[in-house]
């Protein structure tokens, strides 16, 4: 990629225009942080790569709808996430959509572990194993969970952007992060419980 | 645990709390809470343990270059490639 190419920033002009060199210049601006969502969200790279080219197809045919109110990225991320959550649909017919108002009410209780590992040390808690582990556990969540999760932890989006990549309300944003950190952390204290020495075995 | 209900009450607010969002009166409740639980205080301390691992092992994007290659052939953007 040549970096050169990314200091300008883009002409939304040229872009609605036709004019290609712009899109490639955008292409190239968003493609690796598009490929990342669909790698996290699909756990796959050939998904991960459907997702991309599907993306910027999206985004070509509809420049001319793109009304330069949300940030070219928010756009972006809202076409890849809607694309991710389709096939992941079409893969996982039982995952929940983003768009179902689920249990969001209904404050089941979840399980709580209280075992503390926080004092593993760091180059245990960093490790490539370690790392793996994180990936897979975040691929376990139910897609309405995971996509908030992606957006805001991994992506580093805001509470207010992630709602609106994902037109939800913040409060639906929050309630969501927050069930996925606390089903993270269950698995994550499953997983370095076991090295912890002498914990005690406690549950809420 | 006598003060079983007071920290299932506390849960929702947590990842607020992780995050440095919450209103400071609720902040205050909890950390009094905190103080007197251990059990809380180690919920707090492995989700925000949880949230910094994934935030600080997420690596820049990148994207290998023959999925660049394959995306601007898609795109029919191949005459960009090497600009």
């Amino acid at each position: 990629m040549n970096k050169s190419i990314q200091s300008e920033p883009l002409s939304l002009e040229s872009l609605q225009a036709g004019d290609r060199a712009e899109f490639a210049r955008m292409v190239d601006a968003y493609s690796a942080m598009i490929y990342r969502l669909g790698l996290k969200m699909l756990s796959n790279p050939q998904d991960a790569e459907d997702v991309l080219q599907e993306t910027f197809i999206k985004a070509f045919r509809n420049l001319d709808r793109f009304d330069g109110r949300a940030s070219v990225s928010t756009w972006l991320y809202r076409i890849a996430t809607n694309e991710a959550l389709m096939l992941l649909r079409k893969k996982r017919p039982d995952s929940i959509s983003v768009e179902t108002p689920w249990e969001e009410d209904t404050e089941e209780q979840e399980p709580l572990q209280i075992i503390d590992w926080c004092c593993l040390p760091e180059n245990e808690l960093m490790s490539t194993e370690v790392r793996e582990y994180l990936d897979q556990a975040a691929s376990k969540l139910p897609a309405s969970l995971k996509v908030v999760f992606i957006l805001r932890d991994i992506e580093g989006l805001s509470t207010r952007e992630t709602a609106n990549v994902l037109d939800i309300s913040e409060t639906a944003v929050k309630t969501r992060l927050s069930r996925a950190r606390f089903r993270l952390r269950e698995d994550l204290t499953m997983y370095f419980g076991e090295r912890v020495e002498g914990h005690s075995d406690g549950t809420y | 645990m006598e003060h079983i209900e007071n920290c299932r009450d506390l849960l929702s607010s947590l990842s607020d709390y992780v995050d440095g969002s919450l209103h400071k009166e609720l902040c205050v409740e909890i950390e009094r809470h905190m103080s007197g639980c251990e059990d809380c205080q180690i919920v707090i301390d492995t989700l925000r343990k949880t949230v910094y691992l994934y935030q600080t092992t997420t690596e820049p994007p990148t994207m290998p270059d023959e999925v660049r290659q394959r995306l601007f052939h898609r795109l029919d953007l191949d005459a960009f490639l090497n600009l």
